[in-house]
């Protein structure tokens, strides 16, 4: 094999190699680029208000609405302060979480929503909720938070039971002094 | 393999490639000729013996899902080992099987279809190679650690990859080495093709499969890393406390499914393509005819393979994508049946009034056609939203990818190693072995295939241990054909072993009147090196 050759051949690895590392570079440009689009889309609207369509209350039916909560690698103790509730669709209804910051620096978190049933999901309409936004809690600070909801009357009726469950989980540099 | 010649038994491997332009070597004698080998021939034996092995290991996989599915009920394996089981088949299959098998088609062949001396790097090709045994290796030796081997499906969707046990760190391990491995191969098979071309021979003059591994490299250069991206980020999620995947913390698990998606789909041409080239060296070797409309075969793999990187979202129509995403990708995904459709118009033009004959390889290459464009048009029927939606993950999807990976991919392979293993062994196959080989497989394949569509559009959900009554008939049936098929495989294992001892009519250099490429110009087998001073291209 002559010297030009593997000259050339070099060359060639090279830039191959480049796009390599490139593609392994674009495989994690996709997770912000694919944030964007959500955003942009409103696919992932959970830090939005839902519209209520219907202000008809079904008096005549009562669906049971369990509330959860659940921390993922925080130290923070969080709680609905009323565990179960039963709820008329089309009633507009309030209930509060607690959330304290038992440790001794300022810390932020973000609380993420799901539904179980999941097929409930689109008929629960969020109308105020403390997981639109991020929540900075001060050393030892305890705050109670509402969510104020609607359940759509078109509910199907094989649906009795919903389950609202939050997990919070820290965002980190999103403090006061950003350590973690 | 002992038939190789030997022209100068000086063994000195280790000398750099510069040194010795006047004389050729022979091979080391022992194992460690297959450990240190540098030669192209030697890796792609290595790679074809290694593919058949995973083939089998990924066969018996295979029959044990279909012996649990004989009958409703669990009966033979745990659900959980089941689930391992559908896994493991499928990366196998892909990483093992497949792949493997289309590099070593190209280790063996590029360089002796253009003229080329050997690969480009060829120290990296010895690595590219065993790099794979490590690999499988690990998957094996996942099956014994607690948890078990990796059961959430070849595709490694979380929360069901994030969240389980230490065998699915050993898989994303496996990952990592195969794609590191083929992505070195890759390199290798475009320096070769780009640099290493016999002077005359210009791109448009090279044989089909060249351009369409040519084609395959780029695209494993381009979606490899992603796939490495996507498991790295799924280590560093189970591990490292990130959550790319994990919405309890800010994540998305439907953000997997687009990157790896972006690396799948692409990466289904990668194990479509090479079984394209080696259909077009097929075809018009039997029907006596050049191949049809060379230019637009490769303008349309090159139309393909550059489609292949803007559907992946076919995949996930019930992810809840807005409707215009789902026309984008239902549209674009339709479009892929035109460049598809040029070449399986080329191929039937090809063999129009051509003087045909019907050998094994060339039986191989009509029933790639026949069954491959059965797979084709299913894919299209899935590539309809709405169908998709009521098909998503039922034994319909199984068989599509199975009449196109399977009746693809493998006939080729199959048909290839038939039309090859004259050049590569000296010696003929049975042709009695071959033909025999082919009717049970194209039989076996259809009885253990077609009824997974009446399973699929009835509702039988894939990757389940049990199932309803009412599918019991046709999984009763199609069992049984995937007990014919793999004992059909059988023969062709008897029929190549028997090429290998040399048991059998000695072959000619050029055993097809119709071949009419570089590699026929050579003794059958080949010297051990071969195109040392550039052949002359007419």
């Amino acid at each position: 094999m002559n010297v030009a050759l593997q000259k050339s051949n070099r060359a060639l690895l090279m830039k191959l190699g480049f796009v390599v590392i490139a593609m392994f570079g674009f495989g994690y440009a996709l997770v912000p680029f694919y944030e964007k689009i959500c955003e942009v889309t409103g696919l992932r609207n959970i830090a939005q208000a839902d519209e209520s369509k219907s202000t008809q209350v079904d008096y005549a039916r009562t669906v049971r609405v369990e509330f959860d909560a659940n921390v993922r690698k925080l130290p923070w103790t969080f709680r609905p302060l009323e565990a179960i509730a039963g709820v008329h669709p089309g009633e507009v209804r309030q209930v509060m979480y607690e959330i304290v910051n038992t440790t001794d620096r300022p810390m932020t978190g973000q609380a993420i929503p799901s539904y179980a049933p999941m097929q409930a999901a689109r008929y629960f309409s969020k109308l105020e909720c403390f997981c639109f936004s991020r929540q900075t809690l001060q050393a030892g600070e305890k705050r109670q938070m509402p969510v104020v909801f609607v359940i759509d009357p078109a509910l199907p009726k094989d649906i009795p039971t919903i389950t609202l469950s939050y997990t919070f989980f820290e965002v980190e540099g999103g403090g006061a002094d950003g350590k973690s | 393999m002992s038939s190789i010649p030997h022209d100068h038994a000086t063994g000195h491997a280790e000398e750099p490639p510069h040194a010795h332009d006047d004389h050729a070597h022979g091979p080391h004698g022992g194992i460690m000729r297959w450990v240190t080998t540098t030669n192209h021939k030697d890796i792609g034996t290595l790679y074809l013996c290694f593919s058949l092995i995973m083939f089998f290991v990924g066969g018996i996989m295979a029959l044990t899902i279909r012996a649990e599915l004989f009958e409703p009920g669990l009966q033979i394996v745990h659900p959980e080992f089941f689930n391992s089981m559908t896994t493991l088949h499928g990366l196998i299959m892909i990483f093992g099987a497949i792949m493997p098998a289309a590099v070593g088609f190209a280790n063996w062949m590029i360089p002796m279809l253009i003229g080329a001396p050997d690969m480009a790097f060829a120290r990296m090709n010895n690595w590219s190679f065993w790099l794979l045994p490590p690999a499988v290796i690990l998957l094996g030796v996942s099956f014994f650690v607690p948890g078990g081997a990796a059961a959430g499906g070849w595709t490694l969707y979380p929360p069901l990859s994030t969240q389980a046990g230490m065998g699915m760190d050993l898989t994303i391990f496996a990952i990592h080495i195969m794609g590191a491995s083929s992505i070195m191969g890759s390199i290798n098979i475009i320096t070769t093709i780009l640099n290493l071309r016999a002077p005359g021979m210009t791109l448009m003059k090279m044989p089909l499969f060249c351009w369409t591994w040519l084609i395959t490299a780029y695209l494993l250069v381009a979606v490899m890393p992603v796939l490495a991206g996507a498991v790295t980020m799924l280590l560093t999620d189970r591990h490292f406390g990130t959550t790319f995947f994990n919405a309890a913390g800010g994540g998305d698990p439907v953000l997997f499914q687009h990157v790896f998606w972006f690396f799948g789909h692409p990466e289904v041409y990668i194990l479509i393509l090479p079984a394209f080239g080696i259909i077009s060296s097929i075809i018009p070797t039997f029907a006596r005819k050049p191949l049809f409309g060379y230019a637009s075969m490769v303008y349309a793999v090159a139309g393909i393979a550059i489609l292949s990187f803007i559907v992946w979202a076919h995949h996930m129509f019930t992810v809840g994508m807005p409707a215009a995403g789902l026309l984008f990708f239902m549209y674009a995904t339709m479009l892929i049946a035109v460049p598809t459709g040029v070449k399986v118009f080329n191929w039937l033009a090809t063999m129009w009034k051509g003087e045909m004959t019907f050998e094994a390889p060339m039986l191989f290459a009509i029933g790639f056609l026949f069954l491959f464009t059965l797979g084709g048009f299913t894919g299209l029927v899935l590539a309809i939203t709405p169908v998709d939606i009521q098909l998503q993950d039922t034994y319909y999807v199984v068989a599509h990818f199975h009449y196109v990976m399977v009746a693809g991919s493998l006939f080729a392979f199959f048909g290839g190693t038939y039309y090859w293993i004259p050049k590569w062994t000296g010696t003929m196959y049975d042709e009695r072995l071959g033909k025999l080989h082919f009717w049970g497989s194209m039989i076996f394949f259809n009885i253990t295939f077609f009824p997974m569509h009446f399973l699929g559009l009835a509702g039988m959900p894939r990757r389940i241990p049990d199932y309803a009554q009412q599918f019991a008939d046709w999984n009763m049936v199609a069992s049984i054909g995937a007990l014919g098929f793999g004992l059909s495989q059988l023969i062709f294992l008897y029929a190549v072993i028997k090429c290998i001892r040399g048991d059998g009519a000695k072959a000619p250099a050029k055993p097809w009147d119709g071949g009419d490429t570089l590699e026929w110009t050579l003794p059958s087998p080949p010297p051990y090196h071969t195109f040392e001073t550039p052949p002359v291209i007419r």
